[in-house]
């Protein structure tokens, strides 16, 4: 049983050069992992992969669940108590984008490989990592890859699982490719949608719907973009995409816009998603035009103490690191676990850049200090040391 | 006498029937070989670094089914040696072994060299161009020869889809082979049709066979090595595997016929030296190409020669490092 933190920060910078010495197996899985590609809701070939691996480390019940999620368990010593480790399977990129990886000495660069190729490598490597490393824990890790996370998945995935997963969690760390040092352990609330636009031809067509469903969707716009938010507590309506038309030469029958409202306080993403339906509804009188918003995704605001013992470890671990700690509200998983009462943290690998776009770059290096953060972090929760109190 | 089609049955292989890495260790174990996985490099900066890595881990970290990774490079002028040995990669410069023997530019001469500096009773050639690496590139063309004692010479062929900007086109590749050698073996060596992708430049060889060929060093290297195989030990020494896809750089017309013209010579010389050569004139060595610009045609010559090594085993450093 470990006794303090200050043990296990004592060991930080051994720990952090023995996983550097078996950097070829974290960044094969994670070359590997960002070449299989894995949109949201195809997530099945990934997820067998990850299955692929926990099989041969050793781990137990390895499975599948009937939403694709993969799960197994790293037994621990006692294995009375269990810890989740999670890293989201799909990404943003279509199936048949070329997702080629580049190995370069100090970087890798290519699809997914930030966001969550390396955090899918981390829990797929992690048992081999431990058991290399002649780490055992008393709990068990209950390891997973969860699918439907981003976008439209709406976090399906997670929420399946934690729904029908029969044992219950001491903690969750969750684990995303970047940034190293973020600490998030709060969720926004957030309500993610689409704003449909269709306009009919002919005579029932008004001056602007006769223009086609642009001018109509760029209305909406405008008047979205009107709507005050408050800067306390930060709220933000993030317009992510808009697909429209065909051509140069002819209007477009159809438009869509894809948009986020995120706040740090509760409530507010309500406020602002009223207003948002009244802006459709008014649009929807527009003659030849027909507006629909569609919510395809909803988190509450949620939140652990920033004096719980489990951000205080994580936040003492990244000093001793050289880490400049970031607090940043998640959008993601976090607020189903912390929903639950299941005390948990996203923690971030490595530095990177290019966030979602085709050359999306990790550096290497970091990713030992992020590999040693949450291992240290996990004998923290395993010790006892990160429970709260009460 | 078998056909054709009982040759494949009996030796063609799919990568999947080898995806038990561990009872590939096994195996390997038991019969006592050694692996030498050799890339031959010439400016291959861009994906040397993801095939160490790969193979690294998946070959010699989890499973050590190779014992050594090695890197022979023909002189790249970018970085492929540096980043190859970051990622813990032996790289040599062809140049610097066996010095004695001098130095030739070409791809062969990387593969006949990496014969003297490897160790491996089994040498596996990967070409270090692949986008979609993945270690059945390799265990795919060595697990046949841990099985088959009598197989001695393992060559990969693919759905080949070739590179293009704008994503992964799903048929096309191997031209040379479809347009020329094919035909070529179909005319004077039917047994040799049955050979998928006669030009894959990844292949596993028994060390007793390598050392026992000699070596084109430039486009007639993966031809040549069949016809001598075929002569000396037969179609029982191939074996073939399917490794699925191969994502690569697509190569110009014009580069091709420069391929095909030392193909042709290499194959016309074994011809020869297997005592099916007709009356055929002195050949010359220049490969006519034309460039045209408005009404004014240019000629573009290249004086492609196929220099040839002679096998490994005769060469008296190498018969000295292996005591024969």
């Amino acid at each position: 049983m470990t006794e303090s933190i200050n043990e296990l920060i004592t060991a930080l910078p051994d720990l952090r050069e023995s996983l550097s010495a078996k950097r070829e197996l974290l960044l094969a899985n994670a070359v590997m992992f960002s070449e299989i590609p894995a949109p949201t809701f195809e997530e099945t070939e990934r997820a067998r992969f990850m299955m692929d691996r926990l099989i041969e480390a050793g781990c137990q019940n390895v499975s599948t669940d009937e939403l694709g999620n993969a799960v197994g368990i790293h037994p621990g010593k006692t294995g009375k108590r269990n810890i989740l480790v999670a890293a989201h399977l799909d990404t943003p990129f279509a199936k048949t984008a070329d997702h080629a990886v580049q190995v370069n000495p100090n970087s890798i660069t290519g699809p997914s490989i930030m966001d969550n190729a390396l955090g899918c490598a981390a829990v797929a490597s992690l048992p081999t990592l431990l058991s290399q490393l002649g780490i055992e824990l008393e709990d068990n890790l209950v390891l997973l890859g969860s699918v439907r996370s981003m976008g439209k998945g709406d976090i399906e995935g997670m929420r399946f699982f934690l729904e029908n997963n029969q044992l219950p969690m001491r903690a969750a760390l969750l684990c995303e490719g970047g940034t190293l040092g973020r600490l998030s352990y709060s969720s926004l609330g957030v309500a993610r949608g689409t704003i449909d636009c269709v306009t009919v031809r002919g005579a029932n067509a008004g001056r602007l719907a006769s223009g086609g469903a642009i001018p109509v969707l760029n209305r909406v716009l405008t008047k979205m973009l009107e709507i005050p938010l408050p800067t306390d507590p930060v709220t933000q309506v993030i317009l992510g995409s808009v697909i429209a038309g065909t051509t140069f030469n002819t209007p477009s029958r159809d438009a869509h816009l894809r948009f986020e409202i995120r706040s740090e306080g509760a409530g507010v993403v309500n406020e602002v998603l009223e207003q948002i339906e009244a802006v459709v509804a008014e649009a929807n009188s527009i003659p030849g035009a027909k507006v629909a918003l569609n919510i395809v995704g909803r988190r509450k605001n949620t939140a652990i103490s920033f004096q719980h013992p489990l951000i205080k470890s994580a936040r003492r671990i990244l000093k001793e690191l050289d880490i400049e700690d970031h607090t940043a509200p998640s959008t993601g998983e976090l607020s189903t676990l912390i929903g639950r009462g299941i005390p948990s943290l996203v923690l971030g690998l490595t530095n990177g850049d290019h966030r979602h776009d085709y050359n999306e770059t990790i550096e290497i290096d970091p990713i030992f200090t992020g590999l040693a953060q949450l291992i240290t972090m996990l004998q923290a929760i395993d010790g006892g040391l990160c429970d709260a109190n009460d | 006498m078998p056909t054709i089609e009982d040759w494949i049955t009996r030796n063609t292989f799919h990568h999947s029937q080898f995806f038990d890495q561990l009872e590939l260790l096994k195996q390997k174990e038991k019969t006592g070989l050694t692996i030498s996985l050799c890339i031959p490099t010439l400016n291959e900066e861009a994906t040397i670094g993801k095939e160490i890595v790969i193979f690294r881990s998946e070959l010699m970290e989890r499973y050590p089914l190779v014992d050594e990774i090695a890197v022979i490079d023909s002189g790249s002028t970018d970085k492929t040696l540096e980043v190859a040995a970051s990622f813990g990669a032996d790289t040599y410069f062809a140049g610097d072994i066996l010095p004695e023997q001098g130095h030739k530019r070409g791809k062969g001469e990387n593969l006949w060299k990496a014969i003297h500096q490897l160790k491996g009773d089994i040498i596996c050639y990967v070409d270090a161009d692949i986008k979609n690496i993945h270690p059945r590139f390799c265990y795919g063309l060595i697990a046949p020869l841990l099985y088959r004692p009598e197989m001695s010479y393992v060559k990969a062929f693919y759905d080949r889809p070739l590179a293009f900007s704008q994503g992964v086109r799903p048929s096309g590749g191997g031209r040379v082979t479809e347009i020329l050698v094919r035909p070529l073996f179909s005319l004077f060596y039917p047994e040799l049709s049955a050979l998928m992708q006669p030009l894959s430049g990844e292949y596993a060889v028994r060390r007793h066979v390598l050392e026992r060929l000699p070596f084109p060093i430039g486009y007639g290297v993966e031809t040549s090595h069949i016809m001598d195989v075929y002569k000396e030990w037969g179609m029982e020494a191939f074996g073939q595997t399917d490794l699925d896809k191969r994502v690569h750089r697509n190569q110009e017309t014009l580069s091709l016929g420069k391929m095909s013209f030392g193909i042709l010579q290499s194959f016309l010389g074994r011809m020869q030296g297997m005592g099916m050569e007709g009356a055929l004139p002195e050949m010359h060595n220049i490969l006519r190409q034309f460039q045209a610009q408005d009404q004014t045609y240019e000629q573009i010559c290249y004086d492609i020669v196929e220099e040839e090594r002679p096998p490994m085993i005769e060469i008296p450093e190498y018969r000295e490092k292996m005591g024969y």
